[in-house]
């Protein structure tokens, strides 16, 4: 595995081709709502991947970045050592210029004991057509570490994009996982997340999901949080707008597996035109002391809300696009 | 003072929903820039009378119309009413997600200056730091939303607000607030039909009217209303049973 150490950005650098690529990938990652001024001043923990090519690596004290290439991506290792606490997200940028290909991460982030850090990922592909992201996450938040993942998407307007996400994720005791994936902008293509948080006692584990389908967009949403210790506490919220022909399906479990445990599962989702959204959430409880919960709420817009905002003068059509909007955090 | 151009004028509206008539030859007038109050029991048809005023769904009158600046406004969709400058405070607002306060202050009137953000906020003792960028989610008191809402209405500068209830869900330190915010849109030019079961809040209008069981069954200063209220309203039928507005001594 090799390391890249305090890794300057490419614009510094010598070879114009790559100093293109990172430009080019800078643009996209601002497109996905990056700070791409944040990455080219290289005073935070930074990884950028395009395709398969490590372009940067600003690692900072107490944040280790390990990163090398595979042939169709990069395998790539964060480790934050124990009670490190950051004032400044671990920013991850990856992407794909090109409109095919295949861009496959496989990432292992270990947040040490104490330890609390942000994690902000923009994942572009703006001129995709026929590209497939795979992202294969293992997550292991330390006993009272805190870690919050946020995770952006911009996939372009052809939907020509498959992402695969994937995430296993462990919460220690007392620990904290605090995720929110969106795909909001732009066109979905087929997205497949698939997050899976064991959650140890007096822990916390909060998933939430944002998704705006359109046009033929295949949405499909896996959440579960496995409530193990004593005391753990777990929020599977997944809020999906679709409309056109898109289809989503939403398939949320929340297991209360100790004493005290406590789960909730909250799911809207908007739908518009000949769109179909689905809900399959899945209760299990293992302890008669925990307490599991599911609430959702799917179809059109709220009467009352869509009422309020046409009190204000906005049309129907704008009304519920800024209902979806406020729901969907755009 | 408010001046004697009437500016909305309900005409004999009947409502009839599953057989039973909810509103019944219901006639109102709003003159511009008045503060007009209507009082009532639970279940008297004031709520109704403001969504059949807004367009609201299900509430289009099945007899009468309402004229709103010269305009018979019954076929127009929510949203020309309030380009006309009619608007609702519901009495429980909307559960809006994530849309940021600031940017909901704003849908009303796009063109609003930030001094007049602040200032909305300010007339419903918000402070405008803490709450601008603030989105509306479930962390939000019941209270809170409805501060934002009246905000909301107050940004807009309408010429008619509704406020269904202003008072309810606030406390009672917090009535003089709403007392303070009612009177400063009608300062501002905008007449305000305010539905309330508080003497506290009518006392504040310029007029009053009182409805019974789908009726308004009498216009006249918010004292008359107020004594009139107190003495020969009854709690509607539908919630204990055959009492209605009579004249005073008709019952025990």
């Amino acid at each position: 595995m090799t390391t890249l150490d305090q890794l300057r950005p490419a614009v510094q650098r010598d070879d114009p081709a790559w100093a293109r690529e990172y430009e080019a990938l800078l643009r996209a990652y601002a497109q996905a709502g990056g700070p791409p001024d944040v990455l080219r001043s290289g005073r935070v923990a930074a990884l950028i991947v395009s395709a398969n090519r490590v372009l940067g690596a600003v690692t900072v004290p107490g944040v280790t970045i390990e990163a090398e290439p595979l042939p169709d991506g990069v395998q790539a290792r964060i480790v934050v050592a124990p009670g490190v606490r950051m004032d400044h997200p671990v920013h991850l940028c990856f992407g794909m210029i090109p409109a095919t290909g295949v861009q496959r991460i496989i990432a292992d982030y270990q947040v040490g004991e104490g330890a609390q850090v942000a994690f902000l990922a923009h994942c572009s592909f703006p001129n995709a057509r026929d590209l497939r992201h795979i992202m294969d996450a293992k997550v292991q938040v330390g006993a009272g570490a805190v870690l919050r993942y946020t995770e952006a998407h911009y996939h372009g307007p052809h939907g020509g994009v498959v992402v695969e996400a994937r995430a296993s994720i462990r919460v220690g005791a007392g620990g904290q996982y605090l995720s929110s994936f969106s795909l909001v902008h732009g066109r979905v293509g087929r997205l497949i997340t698939d997050y899976d948080a064991d959650v140890g006692a007096a822990g916390v584990a909060d998933l939430t999901s944002l998704v705006y389908g359109s046009a033929d967009d295949d949405i499909e949403v896996h959440e579960a949080v496995r409530l193990n210790g004593d005391g753990a506490r777990g929020l599977a919220r997944t809020r999906i707008a679709v409309r056109d022909r898109a289809h989503s399906r939403v398939f949320t479990t929340a297991e209360g597996n100790a004493p005290g445990a406590r789960g909730h599962m909250d799911c809207a989702e908007i739908v518009r035109g000949a769109a179909v959204a689905e809900n399959v959430p899945t209760v299990i409880v293992r302890s008669d002391e925990a307490h599991v919960t599911h609430e959702a709420a799917i179809g059109t817009v709220n009467r009352k809300e869509l009422e309020t905002l046409m009190a204000r003068g906005l049309d129907e059509d704008t009304a519920v696009d800024t209902i979806i909007r406020g729901m969907l955090c755009i | 003072m408010p001046n004697t151009t009437v500016l909305l004028d309900v005409q004999g509206v009947t409502i009839v929903r599953a057989g039973r008539t909810i509103l019944r030859e219901v006639i109102l007038q709003v003159t511009a820039g008045e503060i007009h109050a209507l009082l009532g029991v639970n279940g008297s048809g004031k709520s109704s009378l403001a969504y059949a005023i807004m367009g609201c769904d299900g509430y289009r009158p099945d007899a009468g119309k309402i004229v709103f600046a010269g305009r018979d406004i019954v076929d127009l969709p929510i949203h020309e009413r309030a380009r006309l400058g009619l608007t609702l405070a519901w009495q429980e607002p909307a559960r809006f997600e994530g849309l940021p306060i600031g940017d909901y202050l704003v849908l009303g009137r796009p063109a609003m200056k930030r001094d007049e953000l602040w200032e909305a906020l300010h007339a419903v003792a918000l402070a405008p730091g803490a709450y601008l960028l603030r989105p509306i989610d479930r962390t939000l008191s019941g209270g809170e939303r409805k501060r934002i809402e009246l905000a909301a209405v107050y940004a807009m500068h309408p010429r008619l607000a509704i406020l269904d209830e202003p008072d309810s869900g606030i406390d009672v330190l917090s009535l003089v607030d709403v007392q303070r915010l009612v009177r400063r849109m009608a300062e501002a030019g905008s007449a305000v039909l305010l539905i309330t079961h508080r003497d506290e809040m009518a006392a504040i209008a310029d007029r009053a009217s009182i409805m019974c069981a789908g009726q308004i069954v009498l216009t006249g200063t918010p004292a008359e209303a107020r004594i009139a209220f107190a003495e020969r309203c009854r709690p509607h039928a539908a919630i204990t049973g055959p009492q209605w507005w009579a004249p005073t001594g008709a019952r025990g």
